[in-house]
């Protein structure tokens, strides 16, 4: 038996003989003092293995490095990790839900998702043929004079996924933000269960649809490395373009969508139509408004000629003319800032705390970023300096997307104007069997996790997905107290989470 | 105030000239689909084992079918065929009024008609809508959505998205409907006063799309609600939509 985690890198697969197979009390203990140092949880599940159910941890080490572990545990449950490491308390509650094993100790043990368990026990009792509806459960309650509830959703006022939102008030003020998700679960995991499929690209594909490239990019970048081949040089170049033209839309949208909340109609009506030009570039690249069909094991679907990539950089130059003039009016206008500073303050400490990712995180000043951090594909060669801010209020985060619009632009400037020559797409072998992966991608809400572990047919053992929004819901949560209620929209606004990446 | 006005006048008037004019799509769109059956030797299932979304069926001989309303557009059963008999045209009108109709079949495809009677006559000029999104991954949703921006704008067809069911003259619903929506979208749809339509845009509202027959969804909004109007995609491109919803309304000119 092993006593320490292992190093890997992003995106390279090791045998699955190579994990460490660590006592239950070693594996707490590695990951806690991971985390205590400085470093964080990228993922932790569990798959069961026998008569156990074996735990797997991925974290991301305080040296700056990715390191695995698993330890199996017999039984119906294990001293949980969340008293000791806040930001275990989702995925302990996942795994909870998903395999009936209960963490000892966890303060807030209730269903992530609510399903049924994928197999075992029910850690809630629940009778096998019982209804599960989704958030009807007890939710944290603040009592007293004039403290009153305000629950919003599953259907929200605007074009929007579901998710019921519950508010402990006093008058205007917020004391406490639970959040029920679950209402998009769509059995993602189960079905990528035995493939790679037929479905699994379109699944992959519509798992978060608006981070299509993303995900598509951490998943090729997972068989890629499974089947220990390397995708075409100009396809991992495009596809870099891909993930950053993804970027830039939302981050545009969303600076649109935080002046429409305070009612700053100009930056929001002018960055609405530049979201939609920018999407169109994608649409360019592959007649797909969000890069469906684009990202292939092996390379790129679609590749770029002169005259495309020409096309391409020729519009981009007058969108990014356009966003620069939309969002430096929020910049200089006094309304829109004395409503963005100091509203939904996350403190930096809280952000190390809950693990959170993306422009969330470096939002807070913690530099978090995979592609400068853990880099795989193109970002081995070209390097995106990370964008961060302090405050971690709407502000900061309103500003780190605009400063990664900045960059993300020049970085497709330099990948198209230097593409590399030959095949945008090279035959891609099929994962090699027993074999575990971890891929990383840093998509525009954060970072993007897939850990696969192949069978002896070189078939998905498991392929767990785990979305930034997983990391990130608390993060919201949090922001909003000590808030006003009517400052939510402009504080979810800020964060932008996706229901369906979390629901799975 | 300058700047403001300044940005103003930088930014131009960003309105597509449609129905107007002729629609600006990417050359690469994967639109409706054309099938040369004359192509297809006898046997041949290439394109039919090649489709994720079992869209494309063929008994014996026949020709191939392809059902728009499963359809991704994901052009692998394109790649499939060596003998070129599948072509995905830059093609972008799709909606239809009943569901048979996105059978792909050699005669005319039956684009959506208008409404009859009083429902046009209630909804021709004014239509509020309610969005449900029951499982739907965010892309539907956002080429809904980014109808209402100043490029498409919605509102000067008489169309807008209202916050409450009770406002609307029906619901567009995305999404394969998982089981945890289910009741939330069936709740909905009885808050809405009749007579009501119903729109399903995107494969997965049509049809369950990649999650058809998963036990955690149900097979979109089939067998739950009554539809109006079939927006085939994934996601549909949002003058798809536009094109479907202004059919139903009576409000594009004959022969567009």
């Amino acid at each position: 038996m092993s006593d320490a985690l292992r190093p890997l890198h992003n995106a390279r697969a090791i045998p699955v003989a190579e994990l460490p197979l660590l006592s239950l009390d070693r594996f707490r203990e590695e990951i806690l003092i991971a985390v205590e140092s400085g470093g964080r949880i990228v993922s932790l599940f569990g798959q069961p293995a026998g008569d156990a159910l074996r735990l797997y941890g991925a974290v991301a080490t305080p040296e700056g490095g990715l390191a695995v572990g698993c330890a199996d545990v017999t039984g119906d449950g294990y001293p949980a990790l969340t008293p000791d490491c806040i930001q275990a308390h989702l995925f302990e509650r996942e795994i909870a839900e998903q395999w009936g094993l209960r963490p000892e100790g966890h303060p807030w043990l209730k269903p992530v998702r609510y399903h049924r368990p994928l197999a075992g026990r029910d850690v809630w009792n629940r009778a096998p043929d019982a209804e599960i509806p989704p958030a009807v459960t007890e939710f944290f309650r603040v009592e007293g004079d004039e403290v009153h509830e305000v629950a919003v959703g599953p259907v929200h006022a605007g074009v929007i996924e579901p998710g019921h939102f519950r508010f402990q008030c006093h008058g205007e003020q917020v004391m406490h933000l639970e959040i029920a998700l679950g209402y998009q679960h769509r059995g993602v995991e189960a079905a990528l269960a035995g493939g790679p499929h037929k479905r699994t690209l379109p699944i992959i594909e519509t798992l978060a649809g608006d981070t299509t490239v993303g995900h598509t990019l951490a998943y090729c970048q997972a068989v890629e490395a499974l089947g220990d081949c390397a995708p075409a040089p100009r396809g991992e170049a495009l596809r870099g373009v891909a993930l950053e033209l993804e970027r830039l839309a939302n981050h545009a949208g969303d600076l649109g969508a935080l002046a429409g909340d305070v009612g700053y109609l100009p930056t929001s009506s002018y960055c609405g139509r530049l979201r939609g030009d920018l999407l169109n570039l994608t649409a360019l690249l592959c007649g797909n408004r969000f890069g469906r069909g684009l990202i292939r094991p092996g390379g790129a679907a679609f590749d770029a000629d002169p005259t495309r990539a020409d096309e391409l950089l020729t519009r981009l130059d007058a969108i990014f003319r356009d966003v620069r003039g939309a969002v430096e009016l929020l910049w200089s206008t006094p309304s829109v800032l004395a409503r963005f500073e100091d509203t939904g303050v996350v403190t930096p400490e809280q952000c190390v705390e809950l693990g959170l990712v993306g422009p969330a995180a470096r939002a807070c000043g913690i530099s978090r970023d995979v592609r400068f951090e853990f880099p795989a594909g193109i970002y081995r060669f070209a390097h995106i300096p990370t964008s961060a801010w302090h405050g971690g209020d709407v502000f900061a985060r309103a500003f780190v997307r605009w400063l990664e619009i900045e960059r993300s632009t020049e970085f497709i400037r330099t990948q198209m104007h230097n593409l590399p020559a030959g095949e945008a797409r090279l035959p891609a072998a099929p994962p090699g069997p027993d074999r575990f992966v971890l891929s990383l991608t840093e998509g525009w809400r954060g970072e993007i996790c897939h850990a696969a572990l192949t069978d002896s047919a070189g078939r998905f053992a498991r392929y767990k997905v785990t979305d930034p929004s997983f990391h990130n819901w608390t993060g919201l949560a949090l922001a909003l107290r000590g808030q006003q209620i009517s400052d939510f929209p402009l504080c979810n606004k800020s964060f932008n989470l996706s229901y369906c990446g979390h629901d799975l | 105030m300058l700047k403001t006005l300044l940005a103003r006048l930088r930014q131009g008037h960003r309105t597509v000239r449609w129905p107007e004019g002729s629609p600006t799509l990417p050359d690469r769109l994967r639109g409706r689909p054309t099938i040369d059956a004359a192509r297809c030797p006898s046997g041949c299932r290439l394109c039919v084992e090649s489709c994720p979304a079992e869209a494309l069926a063929r008994t014996d001989d026949g020709p191939p079918t392809c059902d728009l309303g499963r359809c991704l557009f994901c052009t692998e059963c394109a790649t499939a065929c060596p003998h070129g008999a599948i072509r995905f045209a830059p093609e972008h009108r799709l909606a239809t009024r009943r569901r048979q109709d996105l059978l792909l079949s050699p005669q005319e495809y039956p684009l959506a008609r208008a409404l009859e009677g009083r429902m046009r006559s209630l909804f021709g000029r004014s239509l509020k809508l309610r969005q449900v999104s029951a499982g739907g991954c965010n892309a539907c949703e956002a080429d809904v959505n980014v109808l209402t921006t100043v490029v498409f704008d919605l509102g000067r067809f008489g169309i807008q998205f209202v916050a409450s069911p009770r406002h609307a003259d029906g619901l567009l619903v995305t999404g394969p409907v998982p089981q945890n929506m289910r009741l939330a979208l069936m709740k909905t749809w009885e808050a809405v006063p009749p007579p009501r339509v119903v729109i399903a845009v995107g494969a997965c509202a049509i049809s369950g799309g990649p999650y058809r027959d998963r036990p955690e969804c149900s097979n979109g909004v089939e067998g739950l609600l009554p539809v109006d109007l079939y927006i085939p995609g994934c996601p549909p491109h949002p003058l798809t939509t536009l094109d479907g919803m202004l059919r139903l309304m009576g409000r594009l000119k004959e022969g567009r």
